[in-house]
C-alpha cells in the first residue's frame, strides 16, 4: 500500500474521532429539543460554564472572587483546598442541576406557549447571560484541567503500523485523548438510551418528546420532565467541556464548539440521538477528507465552511436529517 | 435667587470642563471578556497601572493628570469603533487599538480626526511609512520585521544559510494572520528555503488535519501567528505528533504564559519571539506599593511581570515619553492629540532612559521619523521552561533584514496612497 492511501486512512480515522468529539456537543442540542421543542443556542456556552465550574471546584476557588474584592475591598481567591475530580465532578453536576431548575423556574415557565422562535430568542439571552456569569463567578483567565486525561498519539499504534507504506510512512497517528473521549461517548449515548428505553423517567421523558398534551393527561409533570431534559443537557455540556477543554485549557472560546455542532445537527436529525453521533462521524470525515485531498489546491482552512455544504446537501435531499422525525403536515 | 443658582451652575460647570480638558486622556480599548479576554485582561493592566503609576508618583506627565477611558471591545471590531467613536470627543489623545480588525478600521478615521494610533507590533505594517500614514504608528516593530526576525534567527542556527530546509507557516486564516505571507514568501525565494502555508480557521480550536499534514511533511521549522486558542491548541497539538518543541516559533502573540501553561510539561521548549524583554524590573515594585497596595490597579495584580503585563505596561510608557516629548516641543502641559502626534514622530528611547525609569533594556534603543514610524523592527526569541514555568529569553534583540523589508513597505503604502489619493509627505 502506498503512503499516501495509508495517510488517506489516517485522515478518515481522525476524522471519525473529531466526529466524536462534535457529537458530544450535538447531543445535548438534541435532548432539549426533542423533549421541548427548543433550539438550545446557550448549549456552547452551557459547556463553557460547566468545564468553568469544574475546574474552579476543583481548584477551591472562590466563586464572584473579584466582585467580592471589588465590593468589599477583601483580597480573597481561593478557600485553600483542592476538591478530589470526582467529588468535583458530582458537585459540577450538582450545580448544572440547579441550573436547569432555575432556567425552567425563571425563564420557559413564563413562556410556555410562546413561539418557537421566542423560545430560541431566549435561549440567545441565556447563552450571553450564563457567559458573563461564568466571567463573573470564575474569572476569564485560561484554567488547565488535571483531570490526568491521557494526551498525545498512541505511540504503540504508531509504532505497529510505521513503514506499512515504506519509509515516507510514519505509522498511524491517533489521539489518546480522542480514543478516550469516543469510549466515553459510547458510554454516554448506551447510558441515554437506557435510561429512556428502560427507566419511569425515561420513558415519561418519550412521551413529552412525542406529544405534551397527551403526556399531561396521563398525569407527566412537565416541570420536572423539563427540568430533568435540562439537566441531562447539562451533564452531557459538562462531558463536552472536559473533552473540548483539555485539548485547549478551560477559556471563553469553549463556547463556541457549538458552531461546530450545527452541521451535525442538521445533517443527523434534531430529535435523534443515534442522528447526533452519525451525523458527527459524517461530518468529521467528510471535513477532514476534503482538507487532505482538496485543501491544499484551494488555500486550505476549508473545514469550516465545507462541513456547513455537506450538511446543507443532506438538508435538500432529506430536510429532517437522516434520522430526524419524518415532517407530516395535516392540511 | 433663580439666576444666582443658574450662574453658580453655569460656572461649576465651565470649571469642571476646564478641569476635563486639563486632563491627558487616554482612552483604553480593553477586551476583559469574551474568547481573547486571556490575552486582552493582562495587557490592559499593564497599560493602566503604568499611568496610574505616573499619576500617583510623579503627579502625572508634566504635572497635569492622565485619566484613562476604559472601554471594552471584546476584540469586536464594530465595538472597537463605537468605543473609539465615544472616547474621542473627551479629548483622546492617542488610541492603542490592541487589534488588527479595529486598527483596519480605525486608520481613515483617526487620520480625519487627527489623533494618532500606535499599533504597537500588530496591525497594517506598511503604516510604518509615516509620509503616507501620518496618524499611525508602530514602533517599536511590525510583522514583517517579526518574520524577518525569525528567519535571521533560524539562518543563525543553521550556520548562515536555509538553503534547502523547509519552513511550514501556520496562520490564523485573517488578515492578522495573513501579514507575515509576503514576506516570508521574498525571503524564501531569496534564501532558498521552501515555504508551506497551512491555515486555521477561526477560533482554532480545532487543528487535527493541521498537524497531521505537519506530521507527514516534517519541516524542520514552524512558525506560527496565532491568537487566542488557536495558540493553545496548536502548542498540544505540536506535542501530540512529538513536533520537537525548540523547532517551533510563536509570533509574539503567541509567546504568553497562557498560551503554553494548558499543555503542561509538554509544552517544555517552545520557541517565541517577542519584542520586549520580561523580567523582574524595578518598576513592578513602584506598581506594587503606589498602584497595587493603593488600591489603584486595573486588575487584581496577579498579572504583574507577565508577558503580556509587561507589554502593555511598555506600550503605556512609550505614549507617556511621547507626550513628554509633545509638551517638550510646543512648551505647553495640556497638549492636544495633535501635539502628541508630533510627539511620537520625535520619539527617541535609549537605554538610559529606561533606566531611569525603572526598565533597563525592557525594548531596543530606537528613534522614530516622519519617514520611519516603525522603529528598529528588533526582536527577541524566547524560550518557555516549563518546569519554572518562566519564559527565559535566548537571544539578544535580533535586527531584521531591513533590505527586503523597506521596499515590501515602501510598495503596499504607495499603493494605498494611490488608492486613497494621499500625497505623501511630512505634516
Amino acid at each position: 500500500m502506498s503512503a499516501d492511501f495509508l495517510y488517506g486512512i489516517e485522515v478518515v480515522i481522525n476524522g471519525l474521532m473529531a466526529g466524536v468529539m462534535y457529537a458530544l456537543v450535538a447531543l445535548g442540542f438534541v435532548l432539549i429539543f426533542k423533549a421541548s421543542g427548543i433550539f438550545n443556542f446557550a448549549q456552547g456556552v452551557m459547556a463553557l460554564f460547566a468545564a468553568l465550574t469544574l475546574v474552579g471546584i476543583m481548584e477551591g476557588q472562590i466563586p464572584f472572587a473579584h466582585l467580592i474584592n471589588a465590593t468589599f475591598g477583601t483580597e480573597i481567591h481561593h478557600f485553600g483546598w483542592h476538591v478530589p475530580a470526582l467529588l468535583a465532578i458530582a458537585m459540577t453536576v450538582g450545580v448544572m442541576v440547579l441550573f436547569a431548575w432555575a432556567v425552567q423556574r425563571f425563564l420557559f415557565r413564563h413562556l410556555v406557549g410562546q413561539e418557537p422562535i421566542i423560545l430560541f430568542m431566549a435561549t440567545i439571552g441565556l447563552a450571553y447571560f450564563l457567559e458573563g456569569v461564568g466571567d463573573l463567578m470564575w474569572g476569564s483567565d485560561i484554567k488547565t484541567l488535571a483531570l490526568g486525561l491521557p494526551q498525545g498519539g498512541a505511540r504503540w499504534i504508531e509504532d505497529a503500523t510505521a513503514g506499512l507504506g515504506g519509509d515516507d510512512f510514519y505509522g498511524f497517528f491517533i489521539d489518546k485523548l480522542d480514543i478516550v473521549a469516543t469510549g466515553v461517548a459510547i458510554v454516554l449515548v448506551t447510558g441515554l438510551i437506557l435510561f429512556s428505553q428502560y427507566t419511569k423517567h425515561g420513558r415519561a421523558m418519550r412521551a413529552v418528546a412525542d406529544d405534551h398534551q397527551a403526556a399531561l393527561s396521563v398525569g407527566i409533570s412537565l416541570n420536572f420532565i423539563w427540568i430533568l431534559v435540562w439537566s441531562l443537557a447539562g451533564f452531557v455540556a459538562l462531558v463536552a467541556g472536559i473533552m473540548w477543554g483539555a485539548k485547549s485549557g478551560v477559556q471563553f472560546s469553549l463556547s463556541l464548539i457549538a458552531l461546530k455542532a450545527l452541521p451535525v445537527l442538521m445533517l443527523g436529525g434534531f430529535t435523534s440521538i443515534p442522528g447526533a453521533i452519525v451525523g458527527g462521524l459524517i461530518i468529521g470525515v467528510g471535513e477532514k477528507l476534503f482538507e487532505y485531498l482538496i485543501g491544499p489546491m484551494v488555500g486550505g482552512a476549508t473545514e469550516n465552511w465545507f462541513a456547513y455544504v455537506l450538511a446543507l446537501l443532506f438538508l435538500v435531499f432529506r430536510p429532517q436529517g437522516l434520522f430526524g422525525e419524518k415532517i407530516i403536515e395535516r392540511v | 435667587m433663580k439666576m444666582k443658582t443658574l450662574s453658580t451652575l453655569a460656572l461649576t460647570g465651565a470649571l469642571t470642563a476646564g478641569m476635563a480638558a486639563a486632563d491627558l486622556v487616554i482612552p483604553d480599548l480593553s477586551y476583559r471578556t469574551g474568547p481573547y479576554a486571556a490575552g486582552g485582561t493582562p495587557f490592559s493592566d499593564g497599560y493602566q497601572d503604568y499611568f496610574n503609576l505616573l499619576n500617583a508618583r510623579d503627579g502625572g506627565i508634566g504635572g497635569e493628570e492622565v485619566r484613562i477611558l476604559e472601554c471594552e471591545t471584546g476584540y469586536n471590531t464594530e465595538k472597537g469603533v463605537e468605543c473609539y467613536e465615544a472616547t474621542k470627543g473627551e479629548g483622546a489623545l492617542i488610541y492603542q487599538p490592541l487589534s488588527t480588525g479595529i486598527t483596519y478600521q480605525l486608520i481613515p478615521k483617526a487620520t480625519v480626526d487627527e489623533i494618532p494610533i500606535h499599533t504597537m507590533g500588530y496591525g497594517r505594517t506598511s503604516a510604518a511609512n509615516g509620509e503616507v500614514f501620518n496618524w499611525v504608528f508602530n514602533y517599536p516593530a511590525n510583522y514583517w520585521d517579526a518574520a524577518s526576525v525569525m528567519i535571521n534567527y533560524l539562518t543563525e542556527q543553521n550556520g548562515g544559510s536555509l538553503e534547502g530546509k523547509t519552513i511550514a507557516l501556520l496562520y490564523h486564516n485573517s488578515a492578522y494572520g495573513k501579514e507575515p505571507i509576503r514576506t516570508l514568501e521574498t525571503l524564501s525565494a531569496d534564501m532558498g528555503f521552501e515555504l508551506t502555508q497551512i491555515a486555521v480557521d477561526h477560533p482554532g480550536q480545532e487543528q487535527k488535519s493541521q498537524w497531521l499534514q505537519i506530521r507527514r511533511e516534517r519541516p524542520d521549522y514552524v512558525l506560527m501567528w496565532g491568537w487566542g486558542v488557536m495558540n493553545q491548541v496548536a502548542v498540544q497539538e505540536a506535542a501530540n505528533i512529538n513536533y520537537p518543541m525548540d523547532q517551533f516559533i510563536g509570533n509574539w502573540w503567541a509567546g504568553a504564559e497562557h498560551d503554553v501553561t494548558p499543555a503542561g510539561a509538554a509544552a517544555d521548549g517552545y520557541l517565541s519571539l517577542n519584542m520586549n524583554r520580561i523580567g523582574d524590573l524595578p518598576v513592578f515594585g513602584e506598581i506594587e506599593t503606589m498602584v497595587h497596595e493603593a488600591g489603584n490597579a486595573a486588575g487584581d495584580g496577579s498579572n504583574i511581570g507577565s508577558v503580556l503585563y509587561t507589554r502593555g505596561m511598555y506600550a503605556a510608557m512609550l505614549a507617556a515619553e511621547a507626550i513628554a516629548k509633545a509638551q517638550e516641543i510646543h512648551g505647553v502641559s495640556d497638549v492636544t492629540a495633535a501635539m502628541v502626534r508630533d510627539g511620537m514622530e520625535a520619539l527617541e528611547i535609549t537605554s538610559a532612559r529606561m533606566d531611569e525609569l525603572g526598565m533597563a533594556n525592557i525594548g531596543p534603543e530606537f528613534s522614530v521619523s516622519c519617514e520611519n514610524h516603525g522603529g528598529s523592527g528588533l526582536g527577541i526569541v524566547q524560550q518557555w521552561n516549563a518546569s519554572s514555568g518562566t519564559w527565559t529569553p535566548l537571544t539578544d534583540y535580533i535586527e531584521p533584514d531591513n533590505a527586503v523589508i523597506d521596499p515590501l513597505i515602501s510598495e503596499d503604502s504607495m499603493a494605498f496612497a494611490a488608492e486613497n489619493n494621499i500625497e505623501p509627505g511630512c505634516l
